[in-house]
């Protein structure tokens, strides 16, 4: 499109404020988390790191972090790992039911949150099971699945079917094969998976709201101090943190999705090497 | 090749379904130890379902492999004393030339030196001399199947499976690959199989060829009597151009016919000509190939037996030859449609290209047709 189609139309405009709309907030976030004030409103105070100090000292924003973590990485290690079973069946077998079962697995990715949660937490607390950071992992892997399957198919359909066939051709196990040949050409995939699903479990609110029991996460920490006006600037400085933590993990996720597909197709991956 | 050798690989009434599919409709057929062999056919008539139902990739549904004068039925492919050049080759993109070259000799006892120098001599052999750090993407589309039967190679396998490997090919690479296939295939005497819809190129290069349609196989034979006696029609028409007259047969013995050909007249065939039509055809036709027959000119001799009034229709020329249509006289004497036939000249210093219309003769020879009934 070019650019004269915008002039005089008013789309410009609206493509300004949304833009602006979408990110001005995120951008206030590290402008407040470095102003000495202590309530949320220009004009500006003052330079100060005391609210990234005084996160560190946080017990409870300790513990929140630690959880997060701990849910983060295993949901996105599960996730990625089951996205692997799911990924090589859909892309190299045919089997019954084939496009029901795989539209079953993707339907988290637009079912609203707040059913899953919801329908979790009754289905848990039926089962008589008590809610941690155990149960906030099931959640968790099962609203990651359908990004990591949604990676890794694309990693696994662009593999040449006859590359494994080769591989057992010339004498290796089935298993050889998968692990010499396909494991490190999809491993772009399986990494921006892993970034991807461990970004998604970071920052989500609701299932780890309802599913966590006592156990704070960063998201339902972050929502309780808002009630606190005197923790605000603190929560910016956190903000802060999560944003530039955000955009680096997508960055690299994104980085190795286009190198895996790079070099599958045998284009040039040479600039990146 | 004679007869007496023993068959490396023995396909005995194999079925194969996909589903309801009929992919394979009873295969017999024997490889002999050390031949060059190609399954020739159109696409989607089976020929990559029964090389791999030989490799071990495919379980059958019905019937025997044997390789060796072993049954195959319980060797997984990875046990199988064959290996396969893949259509795309399936060169592992991750790993240099020389990685992938070895990669079947990861489970091999020999020393790390010894494996190198192997590598070294199989990429030599191949052409590959010094390539063996080059990454795959590195690579031509020669050098990609060159890498392709190093990799199968230095596993010395019994037999080598190939699927259209030179598909992917330019013209000019493609022949000069087909003339050094069938070196490499002499100079380690091993058993080729090759796979190809193209009939020129199993023609070249092929020992015996089975020519497939629709899963079966119609024909099983040595390049030059697969040319010159096709089984069938169908074989006839796939491989090469064959010209088709209507004919008539007058009388029939053990010994041969005499038969009735639109355009041609009455000839005596012996039983060496007649081929068995398929069931399907419109009726009994001769057959004969365009540079069996020589267009009369000015000069021009011959050393055929018989010859036949016509008009040039058409005339196509291709530089080293020149392709003739003509019409024969009398050609619509049995069921009244005119024919034309296709006559080939090579183009030689003091032969001039005929013009379109000209009256001429054809001269020809009863032992170049071939009955169809
Ligand atoms: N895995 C499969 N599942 C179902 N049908 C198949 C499969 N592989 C091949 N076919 C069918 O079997 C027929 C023969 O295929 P193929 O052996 O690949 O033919 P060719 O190599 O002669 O072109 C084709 O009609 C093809 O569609
Ligand atoms: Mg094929």
């Amino acid at each position: 499109m070019s650019q004269r189609s915008f002039e005089g139309s008013g789309l410009r405009i609206y493509a300004i404020l949304y833009l602006l709309f979408l990110y001005a907030p995120i951008a206030l976030l590290p402008v407040f988390a470095f102003n000495s004030g202590t309530i949320i409103a220009f004009p500006l105070q003052g330079f100060t790191t005391d609210w990234f100090a005084q996160m560190s000292t946080n017990s409870t924003l300790r513990r929140a972090l630690g959880n997060s973590l701990t849910i983060a990485v295993s949901a996105s290690i599960l996730a990625t790992c089951l996205g692997i079973f799911a990924a090589r069946a859909t892309t190299r077998f045919e089997f019954p039911f084939k496009g029901g079962i795989m539209g079953l697995i993707m339907v988290p990715m637009v079912l609203p949150e707040i059913i899953v949660a919801m329908s979790l937490l009754v289905v848990l607390l039926g089962a008589g099971l008590q809610l941690s950071i155990l149960t906030v992992i099931a959640g968790h892997t099962l609203i990651c699945m359908p990004y990591a399957i949604a990676i890794l198919s694309t990693a696994f359909s662009s593999l040449d079917k006859s590359l494994e066939e080769a591989a057992y051709d010339l004498g290796e196990t089935r298993w050889g094969a998968f692990r010499l040949v396909t494991l490190p050409l999809v491993m772009p995939g399986i990494i921006s998976s892993l970034l991807i699903s461990f970004t998604i479990s970071l920052d989500e609110f609701i299932i780890a709201f309802f599913l966590a029991g006592n156990e704070p996460t960063l998201p339902t920490y972050i929502f309780s101090q808002l009630r606190f006006p005197k923790q605000i600037p603190m929560i910016m400085a956190l903000g802060t943190v999560l944003v530039v933590l955000s955009i680096v993990l997508l960055a690299i996720g994104e980085y190795f999705r286009r190198r895996g597909i790079a070099r599958i197709s045998g284009k040039d991956s040479g600039g990146f090497q | 090749m004679s007869d007496d050798h023993r068959p490396m690989i023995e396909c005995q009434a194999v079925q194969k379904y996909y589903g309801d599919y009929h992919a394979l409709r009873g295969i017999d057929l024997a490889i002999r130890e050390g031949e060059f062999f190609s399954l020739l056919g159109p696409s989607g008539c089976g020929k990559t379902t029964l090389l791999r139902t030989i490799a071990g990739f495919e379980g059958i549904s019905s019937g025997a492999v044997l390789i060796d004068g072993k049954h195959m039925e319980d060797v997984p492919a990875n046990k199988r004393p064959t290996n396969m050049v893949f259509q795309s080759y399936a060169i592992f993109p991750h790993l240099t030339v020389a990685q992938n070259v070895a990669f079947g000799l990861r489970r091999d006892p020999r020393g790390k030196a010894e494996k190198t120098a192997l590598v070294e001599d199989v990429l030599k052999m191949v052409g590959l001399s010094g390539y063996g750090g080059r990454a795959a993407h590195e690579l031509s589309g020669g050098q990609r199947q060159r890498v392709a039967l190093a990799r199968a190679l230095i596993l010395k396998p019994k037999v080598l499976l190939l699927d259209e490997p030179l598909s992917a090919l330019d013209r000019k690479m493609r022949e000069q690959m087909q003339v050094e296939l069938i070196k490499l295939q002499r100079q380690i005497g091993i058993t080729f199989v090759l796979v190809t819809h193209d009939q020129e190129e199993a023609l070249v290069m092929s020992d015996r060829i089975a020519v497939m349609f629709e899963g079966e196989i119609a024909q099983l034979d040595g390049p030059e009597a697969l040319y010159a006696r096709p089984a069938n029609r169908r074989v006839a028409d796939f491989i090469g151009v064959m010209n088709f007259l209507p004919a008539r047969i007058l009388a029939e013995t053990d010994e041969g016919a005499r038969v009735e050909v639109a355009g041609l007249g009455e000839v005596e065939l012996p039983r060496a000509q007649i081929s068995r039509a398929n069931p399907e055809d419109e009726g009994v036709m001769v057959g004969f190939r365009p540079e069996t027959m020589t267009l009369m000119g000015p000069g021009q001799i011959h050393y055929q037996t018989r010859e036949t009034g016509a008009t040039i229709d058409e005339v196509v020329y291709y530089g080293d030859m020149t392709y003739y249509d003509l019409r024969l006289d009398g050609s619509a004497r049995l069921d009244g449609r005119p024919r034309t036939v296709r006559i080939s000249m090579r183009n030689v210093f003091g032969r001039d290209v005929q013009d379109v219309g000209t009256r001429t003769q054809l001269a020809w020879s009863p032992g170049s047709l071939v009955l169809f009934r």
